[in-house]
Order: structure tokens, then C-alpha cells, then sequence
């Protein structure tokens, strides 16, 4: 088909099943034309290839849960939706290893697992979340503290480049160095390097049992030594707290995991002060956003955490915070109140970014009312973004591949750090 | 050496002093091979800098030059990985061997490229952490080495590679620039893209590496079998009762005898197969698991068990086990180590097709393997005195590889391509997938001036536009791959 035939004939002409976008399909409030519904990476490749020979914007998207993170895209065409890609391909249960397509969502591969005792150790924030999805945005919770982040459990991928180019790397067994690991380089990539169609992830073993032990102080200086149970021999799988007002309580929980998680979560008692209680259950917030309308992600280093919620508290002011997360991996999820006035939200962004800068702090801005969104610095200062930018010339010379939605994407860097 | 090599060398001796450039041919020489022993070249000129901006500024000069440039560490690789280029410079890191941090309340620690894997976890242990990943050569190799290759070790089947414990890099780009890369920043994972490159994305010159506390308690069993065949059903069956042990591995009847002619290991004797399984973590789920592993190693036919708690018992237990390569050396003339990666479930199949290759070539090969994750060590033995043997090591050792792949598997597990397995590369993946990893060196490297030759069989020039390709490729004929 000849680039003078109209992209959506050329489109509809692919073989590949597609439809006029709607209003359901607005990326950040940004309208595409089209949404591509492909059932194979070869499908995917066939869509690209049109999109690249009609110079069309694509944003790759699964569930579409995390749609509204990081900056609308400067540009929407094609949507190419993977939620038809939902097949578990292989699953091998002696060799702890599963292979995916990318729209299997968490639950239906937490069940295709589970009948072999095992499972992908990787928790997902958002319910109805695909793999592919869970990939690009590199979202994780409580347990990461233990086994990692998705990119860590992933050892191999397929993706589909801004030219239609089918790429693997890595494979299916655990331990690998051959070449290059795209894996690593695709997750956190938020669809601005291509769309990826497939993950093989190495399991692990569904624990015997799970504890936790939770309890609830008045106040941030009445918390449990957080580093001392982290850091303790019992290994907790997870250790997260949860403030849903900065004036108010707040409640630490640790998970145990494995054999003998009750002996050890009675051990943590000890660290975890005269109120702790032992469930079997997590907690309801367990897991859990705080919040996506307006939602931040602040990372320090694990010694700075309660100093940085300490800073959290400060720099609010009169802004309701609600602040959950990892706070023994220091990854904590901050939520606004939707209505924060934008130069509310730009002070409270600014004075958090330094005050954690000492510590070496990261914030980052995920979703933003509008006003707040065109106001914001979304990163802060990223000190390879030169290198970053230059990935991103050499995967998508033309920068039609979710373009702006990532620091590197947009050219909005502000700086390098020194 | 060339006018201009001189003259290069000239710059250097003014950035580093002449105490850190070396041109004399005897000294140079030292430097001509890394583990990999049967790659050799001399390279031009090597610089031994101290900081990271003596590394700057020399590749910068690398750059302004055209001259190529390979780093290395300790020189452990086993892969050629730090082969240097006759027309190209040197960069040793072993003068930046200075822990600059232990902080142990962010549990972490900052070190330069050339501190050994070892002298990290010797600084931690006063505090009850250690660093987790430990390839054999733990006690040499660099830390810079490792994140190059991305080193595992025989605890990597629970803790992970270097990858996994490596927070940020401070790194000298190609083009001579200072770049810092943390795993905290928003954005692409450079930090894990650049780790196990082999030092062609550039140099990394300070390393911030992850402390983990160490466990509470630890267990080594080691269970005597009749046979391999026996030793892996034990494997199997432990995987599949749901316990992840910090490491398992298993030597094979020859690879026993070796150890035993090297260090007296004092294994039991009539073992056809020993297995290793080591268990950590938390008192109570250590004592619980032990007790299964127990069982199933009998239930598997072990005819004799022995167990360690303490490190000196423990360190008996290993003895072998570490010695195995070098203890070859005592019963045979000359070896080839390979490092393939099979699915753990494939692990029978292809074992019994490299006692097949051996037997078909009249050629020994001694199995030592870390069986929890489907990493082989074939040592293919030959006497390098007999006309023929060593092309048919080769052979076999060649034809291991293609077994591996065969299965799903790999052509490394942690040794790394290096110069050594470039041309097994296209075996393994499509021109399409070696296209897209060429578009991460060219980001870093359009030049290719940063280790060149390694990893990539004759890589397409950065900008050069994607040819016409004949024929069908191997991996789409065989329905591994399709084309679209």
C-alpha cells in the first residue's frame, strides 16, 4: 500500500483488526485517531510498519490503568492496544519460567501460576494491570523489598520497534549474558522505544504461609526502627507504612513469608513495639495506591526514609497528603488532593525535591491535574539525560513512539545533575 | 610503535604522569590475555590511571584520535573480554582500588572499579552484611570486571547477578564524558543496559553496590549419588517441593576425580555424582527445609550425606567444588572451560548428549555445573601434545553450545561473549535482534572505539542503513523465530 493511500485505509487495509478511536480512548486527555487491535507480535510488526510509512504518533497501551501517568503525549495518532495478546505461552514448572504475551493481565497470570505453586513476585498497584503494561511503566509494591523489581524477575523480551522491527533479547532460562539485555532498557520505558509483545519471567515458589504484623503509632516519631527490621535476620518480605493524614496515625506493617512465618513475625514483635498485631491477612491499604489523580513517587535512599517523611510533613503545609509505600526500600507513593491549586502543588514539589536532594532523593510527578501538569517539573534533574536522549534518537529516529510522555521523549530535561 | 601511538602516548604520560603509562614491549606483554589464555595480543600502550578524571581525559583522547580502547580489571575473564587491541590503548583499573564508603545505614557501598569482589564483603562483615553475588574468582577479580561481564556465582540461583545489586555507576562514556547513572532516577535503566556490556557502552569508574545483611543461619549438605542421572532427580524434586537453596551444584565422577588429584577434597568414595546444596535464611525455615532436602537427596538414592554449619566444615564441603577448574589441570594435559545454560528440566537430556559428543570424538569432558539453574561447565580435556586433539576440543566443546541453544538455552551463562563466542551470537539470535542491540551501542559508542570486536560479530557501522538480507536465517527455518 503506497503512502498516498489514507492512513486509516492503509489501516484497515493491514489485515490487522482496527477502529475509529472514541471518546473512551483519550491518552492524558490527548484523542487519538485509531486503535489497532493486534492478536500477535506479527500483527503488532504489520501495524507498526503502516504506521512508520504514514508517519503516525503510536501509544502502545494494555488495560490502559496507567494511561494518565507522565506527560500527555505531544502527538496521538494510533493507539495499538495489546489487550488481544493475552495468551500465557509456556509455562514450565521445573524450570520456574513462565512466557507471557503482554496483554495477560497480573490475576489471570497469577491464577495460571498458582495451580503449580508459583507465581510472578511482582505486585501490581493497579487491578486489571497487563504484563506489558506492568513492563513499561516498571510499577512494583510491597514485595520488592525481597525479590525485586519487574526487572530483576524478567529475563527475557519481545518488542516491536517504531519500524515494525521484531527484537528479542535474553531467552528463557534464568541465567543469561548473551548481549545486550533490551529487557532492562524496555522496562520503565513507558512506550517511548517501541511495544513490547511478549516477557518471559523466571517464578518463584508460592510461600508456605504469609504473616503480618502491624501496628499503628500516633506519629511519625513514635514509628518502629523501620531500618533495624529491615535489616534484621527474620528477612521480611515487605515492610510498608501507611499515613493517610499528616496530622494523624501512622501504621507500619511487615510481611513474613515462607515457613514459619508466624514464629517469625512473633519475633518482630519485639522490634515492632507492645501494640503489633499478627494477621493473616494484609492489611486493606496493603498494596495499594494512595491515590491516582494526583500522584507522586518519592525515592531516597533506605537510611533517609523517615527523615524524607519527615520533610513530606513539613513541606505540605495546609496540603492533605496521603503517603504509602516501601518504607524499608524507600519508594513512597504521595497523593494530592485533586483540587491542589497548581502553585500550591509546584511549592510543595519544589521544596520536597530539595529536601531530599541531600540524601540523593528522587521525586517524580506520575499523574497531575491539568493545570498542576503544565506548571510541574515531572523529573527533576536526571543525571544521564544526554545518554537517555540519544537511546531514544537511535530506537525512534522519528520520535513517533509516545512522544513527551518520558523525560528523554520530550526534550523537557531541565538539566543535568552534577 | 606507530608516530602517532607515540605521541598519544606522549598525552598520557602528561595526564597520568610516566609512572602510569607503560610502552616497554617486555611490560606490555604482561597484558596480552586475560583467563582466556589461547587469545593473545599486545596492546600499543597501557595507562594504569587513579581517578576517574585521568580516565576521562584519556579516552577523550582515545576519541579525538580514533583510537580504540579496552578496560581491565583483574584479568580474570574467561571469555577474552579484556583482549587488547595490538593498535589500541589499555586502560587498567587496578591503581582505583579504594572503598570510598561503607554505609551501612543505607546499606550500600561505594567503591572503584579495581576493589575485588571479595575485599567489599570483607569490609561489610564487621557490620553482618555482606556483598551477595561471588563468582570463583572472588578473591581477584574486580569489581569493574564484574559489573563488565555481570558476574553471578554459585549463590546467584537465589541472590541473583550483578545487575541485581549494583544501585549506580559513575561512568566514563566513549566520548569521554563523566555520566552518573542511579537506579533511583526516572527514565531508561542505563544502569542496567550498561551492566554486563563488557565494556563496550564505556568504563565505569565508581560503583555504589547493594549490602545485604547476612543470614541468620546457614546450612551445606553434601549428598553422594550412584550416577548423575540420580544426583538430577534430586535437583528436580527439591525445585519442585518449592524451596529456592542459595546455591546447588554437582560435579560428575571425572570432574571428582580431578578435585581429588588437586586438593584431596576426601569426597565420598565410589560417588558417581556429588551434590552440593547450600540453604540460608531465617533459623526456623532453614531447619524445616534442610529436613526435606535431607529426604529427597536419600529418596533420590544418595548413599551417603554430610552436613556443615560451621564455616570450616562448610569451606571443606567447597573445597572441591571451587578447586574444579584448575584441578583438571592435574589429570589432563590441557582443557577448554564452557559456560552454557540449558532450562533446568533439559538438564538429563543434554548431559547425556555431551557424554554422547564425548564418546564420538574420543574426547573426555568433566561435568561441574550449577544444576539449580541450568548452568554447565563442561571441562572438554585434551592433550594439547596429540596431533588433532585440540581441534576436536574444540569440536566438542563447539558442539555443547549448539546442544544448549538447541534446548532453549544459552551460549553464556556468566562468562560473557567477549571475543570468544562472538560468532556463536548469530546461532542464538536474528540479524534483527543484533540490529536492535547495535542501536544501544551506537547511543553510547558511535564511533566503536570501547572494546571493539567483542560481543558482536562485525557489527554494521552506526548509521549505516539496514542491508538486504539472503536466505533463510536458521532460527525462523527451525520455527524459533518468524520474520514479518
Amino acid at each position: 500500500m503506497s503512502p498516498a493511500t489514507p492512513p486509516g485505509e492503509a489501516l484497515a487495509a493491514s489485515g490487522v483488526t482496527v477502529r475509529e478511536a472514541g471518546p473512551g480512548d483519550l491518552v492524558a486527555g490527548v484523542a487519538p485517531r485509531w486503535v489497532a487491535l493486534p492478536e500477535s507480535t506479527g500483527e503488532v510488526s504489520t501495524v507498526m510498519r503502516v504506521a512508520a510509512e504514514h508517519h503516525l504518533a503510536v501509544v502502545p497501551v494494555g488495560a490502559g490503568t496507567k494511561l494518565r501517568w507522565g506527560p500527555p503525549p505531544e502527538r496521538c495518532d494510533l493507539l495499538v492496544y495489546t489487550g488481544r495478546l493475552n495468551q500465557v505461552l509456556e509455562h514450565v514448572a521445573g524450570d520456574l519460567v513462565v512466557r507471557v504475551q503482554a496483554g495477560v493481565t497480573a490475576e489471570a497470570l497469577a491464577a495460571a501460576l498458582g495451580g503449580a505453586g508459583q507465581q510472578l513476585a511482582l505486585d501490581v498497584p493497579l487491578e486489571g494491570a497487563t504484563i506489558g503494561g506492568t513492563l513499561a511503566a516498571a510499577t512494583a509494591g510491597p514485595r520488592r523489598l525481597r525479590y525485586g523489581m519487574a526487572r530483576d524477575m524478567l529475563i527475557g523480551i519481545t518488542v516491536v520497534l517504531a519500524d515494525g522491527t521484531v527484537a528479542r533479547s535474553g531467552g528463557k532460562v534464568v541465567k543469561n549474558v548473551a548481549g545486550y539485555d533490551l529487557g532492562k532498557l524496555f522496562t520503565g520505558s513507558h512506550g517511548t522505544l517501541g511495544v513490547i509483545t511478549e516477557a518471559t519471567f523466571r517464578l518463584h515458589p508460592l510461600p508456605a504461609s504469609s504473616a503480618w504484623i502491624t501496628a499503628t503509632v500516633p506519629g511519625l516519631e513514635d514509628l518502629p526502627d523501620v531500618a533495624a527490621i529491615a535489616g534484621s535476620q527474620l528477612e521480611p518480605g515487605a515492610v510498608e507504612i501507611d499515613w493517610p493524614d499528616l496530622h494523624g496515625p501512622v501504621t507500619v506493617s511487615v510481611l513474613l513469608e515462607g515457613v514459619a512465618a508466624e514464629e517469625r513475625a512473633k519475633a518482630a514483635g519485639e522490634l515492632m513495639g507492645a501494640t503489633a498485631v499478627i494477621t493473616y491477612e494484609p492489611p486493606a491499604w496493603w498494596g495499594r495506591l494512595p491515590g491516582d489523580e494526583f500522584l507522586l513517587e518519592l525515592r531516597v535512599p533506605p537510611g533517609a526514609a523517615v527523615r524524607a517523611l519527615d520533610a513530606v510533613a513539613r513541606v505540605a503545609g495546609d496540603v492533605p497528603v496521603r503517603v504509602r509505600g516501601s518504607v524499608a526500600s524507600s519508594v513512597l507513593s504521595l497523593a494530592l488532593p485533586a483540587g491542589t491549586s497548581a502553585p500550591a502543588a509546584d511549592i510543595f514539589v519544589s521544596a520536597l525535591r530539595s529536601a531530599v536532594a541531600a540524601q540523593g532523593g528522587r521525586l517524580v510527578v506520575w499523574t497531575a491535574p491539568p493545570e498542576a501538569a503544565s506548571l510541574l517539573d515531572r523529573w527533576g534533574p536526571v543525571g544521564a539525560a544526554t545518554l537517555m536522549r540519544r537511546v531514544k534518537e537511535r530506537f525512534d529516529p522519528e520520535g513517533r513512539m509516545s512522544p513527551g510522555r518520558l523525560a528523554v521523549g520530550s526534550r523537557r530535561v531541565r538539566s543535568e545533575r552534577s | 610503535m606507530t608516530p602517532a601511538m607515540a605521541e598519544l602516548s606522549g598525552r598520557f604520560a602528561s595526564i597520568l604522569g610516566p609512572g602510569g603509562v607503560i610502552t616497554d614491549p617486555v611490560r606490555l606483554r604482561t597484558y596480552e590475555c586475560d583467563g582466556l589464555t589461547y587469545h593473545r595480543a599486545t596492546p600499543a600502550v597501557v595507562v594504569l590511571p587513579e581517578t576517574a578524571e585521568q580516565v576521562a581525559a584519556v579516552v577523550r583522547a582515545c576519541d579525538e584520535t580514533g583510537t580504540p580502547f579496552v578496560a581491565r580489571g583483574s584479568g580474570t575473564g574467561l571469555s577474552g573480554g579484556a583482549l587488547p587491541r595490538a593498535d589500541g590503548v589499555l586502560i587498567v583499573t587496578s591503581r582505583m582500588r579504594r572503598i570510598l564508603q561503607v554505609d551501612i545505614e543505607n546499606r550500600r557501598a561505594v567503591v572503584e572499579p579495581g576493589v575485588t569482589n571479595l575485599a567489599i564483603t570483607e569490609a561489610a562483615r564487621p557490620y553482618g552484611y555482606y556483598y551477595a553475588p561471588d563468582p570463583s574468582s572472588q578473591q581477584i577479580c574486580s569489581i569493574g570486571g564484574n559489573v563488565a561481564e555481570n558476574s553471578g556465582g554459585a549463590h546467584c540461583l537465589k541472590y541473583g547477578f550483578t545487575v541485581n545489586h549494583v544501585l549506580a555507576i559513575e561512568l566514563v562514556t566513549p566520548d569521554g564524558e563523566i555520566v552518573q547513572l542511579d537506579a533511583m532516577d526516572p527514565g531508561y535503566d542505563l544502569l542496567g543496559a550498561f551492566i554486563g556490556s563488557e565494556g563496550t557502552l564505556g568504563i565505569a569508574t565508581k560503583i555504589t553496590v547493594r549490602l545485604s545483611r547476612a543470614p541468620e543461619v546457614v546450612t551445606t549438605l553434601l549428598a553422594a549419588f550412584r550416577n548423575v542421572e540420580s544426583g538430577g532427580l534430586a535437583v528436580s524434586a527439591i525445585i519442585g517441593a518449592g524451596i529456592v537453596p542459595a546455591a546447588i551444584e554437582m560435579m560428575d565422577a571425572l570432574a571428582i576425580e580431578a578435585a581429588e588429584a588437586a586438593v584431596r577434597c576426601d569426597y565420598p568414595p565410589g560417588a558417581g555424582a556429588v551434590l552440593i546444596v547450600e540453604l540460608d535464611g531465617p533459623g526456623a525455615e532453614v531447619a524445616h527445609q534442610f529436613a526435606r532436602v535431607e529426604r529427597i537427596c536419600q529418596e533420590s538414592g544418595a548413599f551417603e550425606l554430610r552436613v556443615a554449619d560451621d564455616p570450616a566444615e562448610r569451606a571443606a564441603i567447597w573445597k572441591g567444588r571451587r578447586s574444579a577448574f584448575a584441578a583438571v589441570g592435574r589429570i589432563s594435559p590441557a582443557y577448554l572451560v564452557q559456560d552454557g545454560v540449558v532450562p533446568r528440566t533439559a538438564l538429563p537430556m543434554v548431559l547425556a548428549g555431551i557424554e554422547e559428543l564425548s564418546a564420538r570424538y574420543g574426547i573426555r569432558v568433566a561435568n561441574v555445573f550449577h544444576a539449580g539453574d541450568g548452568n554447565l561447565h563442561p571441562l572438554v580435556l585434551f592433550d594439547d601434545g596429540e596431533e588433532g586433539a585440540g581441534e576436536r576440543a574444540e569440536q566438542v566443546s563447539s558442539e555443547i553450545l549448539d546442544l544448549c541453544i538447541s534446548y532453549g538455552g544459552s551460549i553464556t551463562g556468566e562468562h560473557g561473549v567477549g571475543v570468544d563466542k562472538s560468532r556463536y551470537m548469530p546461532k542464538m539470535f536474528t540479524p534483527e535482534d543484533l540490529d536492535t542491540m547495535q542501536l544501544v551501542r551506537c547511543a553510547f559508542d558511535p564511533k566503536n572505539l570501547s572494546n571493539p570486536g567483542k560481543i558482536f560479530p562485525t557489527p554494521r557501522l552506526c548509521g549505516e542503513a539496514p542491508g538486504v538480507r539472503k536466505g533463510v536465517h536458521p532460527l525462523v527455518a527451525s520455527g524459533e523465530a518468524e520474520l514479518f
